[in-house]
């Protein structure tokens, strides 16, 4: 019920100014004030009265969008002849333009020549109204087919993590239990009923489907072929119905990162964010529940001493900056003021770029990952260190050649202070 | 068929046996009533003498109130007296008015009084729909639509102009403020009784200072108070807020209802002392006035209503409905099942062999065959309403549905039905109704593009029959002839229906499958023949949008609902309406049969549904509680309760014998454009513009209530919020919203909606 949304009711009235322009446009060149003022007032609340009527008409066509079609049926009864030549298009757009002290809003109709028009190819026919059929349930229970929407919703996921206890409705309960019995197990009233007192397992078995996908899924994600892993992200990032492999996902890319990270492979490390990132992108999954496991899989990516067996050729800067936008993503999307997300990541940043002993690679990820996390972060934590840095920087560049690996560093992280800082409008 | 010819004796009749309404104002009230049924009553004898009668009728008082006003008295007297206008109307509205504690002056009194007069004339065609206890008899279908076209009517006029100057406009503020402060400082039990007040009084008042041309004022008692309203008025109260000229009163239908009809409220006959007392001692005679003139205070005896009572049967357009309105008995039980020998015949037995379990299926014919015969005491006669004779055809399609019913699954909220979905691709948002057949074979939908199309969802296909001159070669006695009819080469999964020039809003199957029924924007009701594919009858009558139409459940018989406020019932081969059913405030949205066809349900933009009498075109039962125009309507298989789904997202359930509202099913979050029953009616299938299905559990909500609740002379229960409980499941659809929905003969629910692609 709209208890929470009462709205403030208050008449519009279309300006003078527009009665005047109409006037001028039909002929009448002036237009009295008084005229004008009554005009609008009168026209104002007929374009109500004609708009309340088609209403009725977007209402009785089952539609939510009101049609220019339902405003020619709303004149109809009210015995006045239509407004053609707008019934063909979707969305009409109206310019603007100013001048003379006016501002107006106008629908630009170009002029068309005919023989254009005829000599132009035929349209492609539109598909004719065709009926399908699928079973949205079978016995009370939601199969899940394409046809069918992912069997758990986004918030179902939250409410399932957040408050396990809560009883669900049999409906709702129903898709999950499909889940763990795998399609076409025809699971019985009474057993769900028994099963919505009980706290639902956090993980669960999957069916020989699902573990035959979930194998595919992460060998080609981690292996050789490029067209098979763009693929298998592609599935991870759209498809509809991971909710249940999640959190293997989840241990695979946290282990996956823990052991490449102590055995230096960079090529593997890539592949793990790239389906932290597809996860990301993938509408239907609540992924709060993981980020735990997920989050310093990230961080340890993006400040890690050591990313690759030969540092001072392979290109673990790259892997840096992906995933600290990757991190400053997930900051945008899940930080709330109950998980304090950023806050506590910008924390973690900030202490390892004021301790001095802090590796050349672990610095640049740490200014990387602050300057993901926008301008005002730059503004106040990276800008006041910019003199320290730079006199480091210096000491390395000018001073006694230590190793090429700490030169390289320091050029890298003196040519990424010089990219964020610059002002924002010339990045 | 004619309709029955009741007289106003009768209505005489029903006045008096009225209940005591107000104890100072009952004189007043049947004075109304009485010279408003009086002056329609030449009107129903003879409808095309009744017009003209009624506007001289109206010019003569229009004089008696200028004379009146130049204290001519002398002229008056003559004038009445030559006219012969009746004494005892002036005389009524005399005695009333002072009754009426009106503290102005003589003139400003009687001038009044004389609108007063005039309105209820004038307004008695319009507003005598309303009085349901009114018969009415119209047989020229287009005279309801004289009064319909408000604009250039001069009843109109005299309509609004009751509104008369009655006080200072500043001071309206001041009025409406102390009773709020009255109102807010009485005790908690009357306070919400008595808060049921400020919405009418609001409007009334408003529209009385923009009636008098004090825009300003008008504009700041809006702002001021608009905020204070439930906020199930907002709709109206959006119609409101753009009404700022008097010149904008004429023609706005809305306002015109809210002029016209009173707007009925339940007070408890404490709570009602309280607030006469209250406007008694601060001589409130403003708002005093409009109680006495605009609205209807139906007084209870008993304890006052919580808060809770009256939200959940308040939200119509004209208040809820007076008591005395559901009083009328209504023969909900199913009419007896003609005796039909069901043929245990040989080709059966194999079916059953087939089946492996002969035995079972054959007692529980003999159980199907015995309930039919129990007489229902609540069931209506036989022969109340003529019913067309079964052909053999029925009596085959009957032996099928009974063979299909002992196959049927038994629903409950342990065993929930399987829901098949059908899709409409490629609609662009074009679909606009669905229909089944009762056998599930064939599925009709109305389409924005004024087509109709019609789909076989069998392997049967559809065909069209011969042509004459190929019938003409047909051996009529072979035994296949009426395979032989059909025309192969015209077989085809769907057939288009071209005849419509408007949006199509309603389709409806005949129960025999031979016909299709089609409402439309055009303003007609089409007729489509299944065997030929081909428009049979247009029914012409309601002249605007039709927008719903429903098939009686025996055929021949048809309803429809439009635009024009009225629904109408048809019979096929008549092409003028047998009955109209004129009452409703607001378009008529969804029409039903009853299933024992005696009754029809309409639901209405004015957010109330009513029950109308076949035999007589009654109105039996004003249903109010919803908050918002009414989608869609479906009685329960036993036809003793009624459900309701409107725009607000919730069901209501109905018991029709006591009028009550005994349910109220809250969980979609928008329109509910489909409702059925399961075919046993143990569970409520929904279906809504938010994408889901929901199955509710129906028999435990009617099983709930308890019926002796209703003995009480109030009437009023208190309904436990057990939505949830009620929930059986809810099944989302991709994107489509769910159009329509219908059980097959074994319990099968079959969904219908069109994909929307965004």
């Amino acid at each position: 019920m709209a208890e929470e949304r009462r709205q403030k009711l208050c008449s519009v009235i279309l300006p003078t100014e527009s009665m005047k322009a109409m006037a001028e446009s039909v002929g009448v060149g002036s237009l009295q004030e008084e005229s004008c003022l009554a005009l609008s007032e009168e026209v104002s609340y007929r374009i109500k009265e004609i708009a309340q009527d088609a209403l009725k008409f977007m209402h009785h066509g089952k539609r939510r969008k009101l049609t220019t079609g339902d405003i020619d049926h709303a004149l109809k009864l009210k015995n006045v002849e239509p407004l053609y030549g707008f019934q063909s298009q979707e969305f009409i757009p109206f310019r603007f333009a100013s001048g003379g002290g006016r501002e107006l809003h106008f629908y630009e109709e170009k002029e068309v020549d005919l023989s254009d028009i005829i000599n132009t190819p035929l349209p492609r026919v539109p598909l004719d109204v065709s009926l399908k059929a699928h079973w949205l349930s079978i016995d009370g229970v939601q199969p899940a087919i394409p046809e069918n929407p992912p069997p758990v919703p986004k918030e179902q996921q939250k409410t399932d993590s957040t408050e396990p206890l809560k009883a669900v409705k049999p409906g709702q309960e129903e898709e999950g239990s499909i889940q763990t019995k795998g399609q076409g197990a025809n699971s019985a009233e009474v057993k769900g009923k028994e099963k919505m007192r009980m706290k639902p397992r956090s993980t669960h078995e999957l069916s020989v489907e699902q573990q035959l996908y979930y194998k595919e899924i992460t060998e080609a994600c981690v292996g050789s072929c490029e067209a098979k892993r763009a693929e298998a992200l592609q599935s991870i990032a759209t498809d509809p119905g991971l909710y249940q492999m999640l959190p293997r996902f989840s241990t695979f890319i946290s282990e996956g990162v823990r052991v490449n990270v102590v055995q230096n492979n960079l090529a593997l490390l890539i592949y793990l964010m790239r389906m932290v990132k597809a996860l990301m992108d993938n509408p239907t999954l609540y992924l709060e529940k993981y980020l735990h496991e997920l989050i310093p899989a990230v961080v340890t990516c993006i400040v890690s001493k050591q990313l690759c067996l030969r540092p001072d050729v392979d290109n673990h800067w790259a892997l840096r900056d992906f995933a600290a936008r990757l991190m400053a993503q997930s900051c945008k999307t899940f930080s709330t003021t109950t998980n304090n997300i950023q806050s506590r990541i910008t924390k973690t940043f900030t202490k390892s770029l004021l301790d001095d002993k802090t590796q050349w690679t672990t610095r640049y990820g740490c200014i990387a990952g602050l300057a993901e996390l926008g301008h005002d972060v730059i503004k106040t934590l990276i800008i006041p260190r910019l003199s320290v840095e730079g006199a480091r920087i210096k000491a390395v560049m000018d001073g006694p050649v230590v190793s090429n690996i700490d030169k390289i560093g320091a050029d890298h992280v003196q040519s990424l202070l010089l990219v964020i800082c610059l002002p924002p409008e010339q990045h | 068929m004619a309709a029955v010819q009741d007289g106003p004796m009768e209505l005489d009749a029903e006045k008096e046996a009225k209940p005591e309404i107000l104890s100072d104002g009952t004189s007043n009230l049947s004075g109304n009533t009485a010279s408003g049924t009086l002056s329609s009553s030449p009107l129903t004898a003879a409808p095309a003498g009744g017009a003209p009668k009624m506007e001289d009728q109206q010019t003569l008082i229009a004089v008696l109130q200028f004379l009146k006003r130049n204290k001519l008295s002398e002229s008056v007297e003559i004038l009445r007296r030559e006219a012969g206008l009746g004494e005892h109307q002036e005389g009524s509205q005399a005695t009333d008015g002072s009754g009426g504690g009106k503290g102005d002056g003589d003139g400003g009194d009687a001038n009044s009084l004389l609108s007063r007069v005039s309105i209820t004339s004038a307004a008695a065609p319009q507003s005598m729909p309303v009085k349901s206890d009114c018969i009415i008899n119209i047989f020229r279908c287009d005279l309801p639509f004289m009064f319909m076209l408000s604009e250039d009517q001069p009843d109109v006029s005299v309509v609004l102009s009751a509104y008369s100057q009655q006080g200072d406009p500043p001071l309206y503020q001041v009025y409406y403020s102390g009773l709020k402060n009255f109102i807010e400082s009485v005790l908690d039990c009357h306070r919400a009784e008595l808060s049921q007040l400020f919405y009418p009084l609001f409007v009334h008042m408003y529209l009385e200072l923009v009636y008098n041309n004090h825009e300003t004022e008008a504009k700041a008692f809006f702002d001021k108070f608009s905020g204070d309203q439930e906020c199930y008025y907002q709709d109206d109260l959006h119609i409101l807020c753009g009404l700022t000229k008097k010149e904008h009163l004429k023609g706005n239908e809305v306002l015109l209802d809210f002029r016209t009809s009173r707007f009925v409220l339940h007070i408890s006959r404490d709570s009602y002392q309280l607030l006469k007392r209250h406007l008694q001692e601060r001589h409130n005679n403003q708002i005093w006035n409009i109680i006495q003139e605009h609205l209807y205070i139906d007084i209870f005896d008993g304890m006052p209503r919580s808060k809770s009572q009256i939200d959940s049967m308040s939200g119509s357009l004209a208040g809820e409905a007076k008591r005395e309105v559901n009083k009328a008995k209504v023969f909900y039980g199913l009419l007896k099942e003609p005796e039909i020998e069901v043929p245990l015949d040989d080709e059966d037995d194999e079916a059953e062999n087939e089946e492996g379990k002969p035995k079972k299926k054959k007692t529980k014919k003999d159980s199907l065959g015995s309930k039919s015969k129990k007489q229902d005491p609540n069931a209506p006669q036989q022969n109340r309403i003529p019913l067309p004779e079964l052909k053999d055809s029925d009596k085959l399609d009957k032996i099928m549905y009974m063979k299909e019913s002992t196959k049927r699954i038994r629903l409950g909220p342990e065993n929930l039905p399987s829901i098949c979905f059908y899709t409409f691709l490629n609609a662009f948002q074009g679909l606009t109704a669905v229909d089944f057949t009762d056998d599930s074979s064939l599925l009709a939908g109305g389409f924005a593009d004024s087509t109709v199309r019609v789909w076989s969802v069998t392997p049967k296909k559809l065909r069209k029959v011969k042509s004459a001159g190929e019938l003409n070669v047909i051996e009529k006695e072979s035994d296949d002839v009426l395979e032989r009819i059909m025309d192969e080469k015209t077989a085809s999964e769907s057939k288009i229906l071209h005849g419509h020039s408007g949006p199509v809003y309603g389709v409806s199957f005949s129960p025999d499958r031979n016909y299709l029924l089609s409402s439309s924007e055009d303003g007609t009701v089409r007729l489509w023949s299944l065997q030929t594919f081909t428009c049979l009858v247009g029914y012409k009558g309601h002249n605007y949008p039709v927008w719903d139409t429903h098939f009686s459940p025996f055929g021949y018989y048809f309803v429809s609902g439009g635009h024009d406020r009225v629904a109408r019932l048809w019979a096929t081969d008549h092409y003028q309406p047998l009955r109209i059913f004129a009452g409703h405030l607001a378009d008529v949205t969804c029409t039903r049969f009853h299933p024992n066809s005696n009754y029809v349900a309409t639901g209405s933009t004015d957010r109330t549904v009513r029950l109308w009498d076949v035999l007589n075109a009654n109105c039996v039962r004003i249903l109010t509680g919803h908050k918002g125009p009414i989608h869609s309507l479906a009685f329960s298989p036993n036809g003793k309760f009624l459900a309701s789904g409107s725009t607000d997202g919730r069901v209501l359930l109905w018991d029709i014998g006591h009028g009550l509202m005994i349910g109220e099913l809250k969980g979609h979050t928008d329109t509910i454009y489909a409702l059925k029953f399961s075919r046993d009616g143990e569970i409520l299938a929904s279906g809504s513009m938010d994408n889901t299905v929901r199955l509710w559990d129906s028999m435990k909500a009617f099983d709930e209530v308890e019926t002796d609740d209703f003995t009480a002379t109030t009437g009023h229960i208190h309904l436990p919020d057990n939505s949830q409980e009620l929930l059986l499941g809810m099944y989302h659809s991709k994107s489509t919203p769910v159009t329509h929905l219908h059980f097959t003969r074994r319990n099968l629910l079959l969904a219908a909606g069109a994909y929307n692609s965004q």
